[in-house]
């Protein structure tokens, strides 16, 4: 368990630097934790972040990443659903790293 | 009595307990024991069947969670936490048949 | 992931949900075992067709409805959802009730199609 502070206000997060209550987020949240995680945010970043805060209120999970790809190229252009174009957004895994900036836990089979 | 039964009537026989010892009073269903006061439930008729001994009633947000508040037999009353706190204290006793 | 043999996987759902933890565990399960591209069918009987009704809202027990997750499915390929049809019988069920495609079958079709299976897991 851990907390951060964005505007001083303060939020819990897991051991894993995870928002504990997605219900917290906002973009400012998003972006305090992407410097967490050394990501520049840029509008191609926010795009999957809003893809998976859309996911996740329609689904109640986090994807993993084959499913994230998939869907995103479905979504946002074939271009954009190959793990090249999220692993450039975020390079320490897209699941992960993104999932973490969007609030969201981590995805499930994500080890 | 009150009794509480929160087992399913498919699953477990506690309704079946219950309903077999049961003299009068009233039954209160919770969690997974609201299945048997919905329509089309083969437990159902027993709960019919007791309702001419017993008033019934179900706990509305275990209905509401497992989406069967519109299948709720004709004759159950539906109460909320609050409701369930006054019938607790209504009664001189309560069991719940676990 | 390394390149393995693909087993037959069914995961047997046979419990409401919220009573127990079952049915919450049950589908973190199959999401991991689809995550090794495994050949997965899921199985609702007894009170686990109650998993896929329509309408839970958890708001009130203050739970976490996860009963969108199966809608979720088919993006991870698996759309093997079978459900018995005495099980919906004796719960005033029909298809139309549940939130996502299945293929009903009797008792009898479903004991032969576990027969075919590798691995049967139980929830």
């Amino acid at each position: 368990m851990g907390t951060i502070e964005v505007s001083g206000k303060s939020y819990e997060t897991d051991e894993e630097g995870y928002l504990v209550d997605l219900a917290q987020w906002n973009e400012e949240v998003g972006a305090y934790l992407a410097t967490t995680e050394s990501v520049e945010m840029t509008d191609q970043h926010w795009e999957v972040i809003n893809f998976l805060r859309d996911y996740y209120n329609e689904f109640q999970i986090a994807p993993a990443v084959r499913v994230l790809t998939k869907a995103i190229g479905k979504k946002l252009g074939p271009d954009k659903g190959t793990s090249q174009y999220l692993y450039d957004l975020f390079p320490y895994g897209p699941a992960k790293q993104a999932c973490k900036i969007a609030g969201l836990p981590k995805p499930t089979g994500c080890v | 009595m009150l009794h509480i039964v929160n087992k399913s009537p498919l699953e477990r026989n506690a309704l079946d307990a219950c309903l077999r010892v049961a003299q009068g009073g009233a039954l209160l269903l919770t969690e997974d024991a609201v299945y048997a006061a919905t329509r089309g439930n083969a437990a159902a008729e027993k709960i019919t069947a007791a309702m001419a001994g017993m008033k019934v009633y179900v706990l509305g947000p275990d209905l509401d969670a497992r989406g069967m508040t519109d299948r709720l037999l004709d004759g159950v009353t539906t109460v909320d936490y609050g409701g369930f706190v006054d019938l607790v204290t209504e009664y001189p006793t309560n069991q719940s048949w676990l | 992931m390394s390149e393995g043999t693909i087993k037959k996987f069914m995961f047997v759902n046979r419990k409401a949900p919220y009573g127990t933890i079952y049915a919450l565990e049950s589908p973190e399960v199959v999401l991991i075992s689809a995550a090794f591209d495994q050949d997965v069918s899921l199985v609702f009987m007894d009170d686990g067709v109650f998993q896929l009704k329509k309408g839970q809202q958890t708001k009130g027990i203050e739970n976490k409805n996860f009963s969108p997750t199966y809608r979720a499915l088919d993006g991870y390929d698996i759309e093997k959802l079978y459900v018995e049809q005495e099980s919906l019988d004796a719960r005033g069920l029909t298809e139309d009730d549940l939130l996502v495609d299945v293929t009903v079958m009797t008792r009898e079709e479903m004991g032969k199609l576990m027969e075919t299976m590798d691995v049967v897991l139980s929830f």
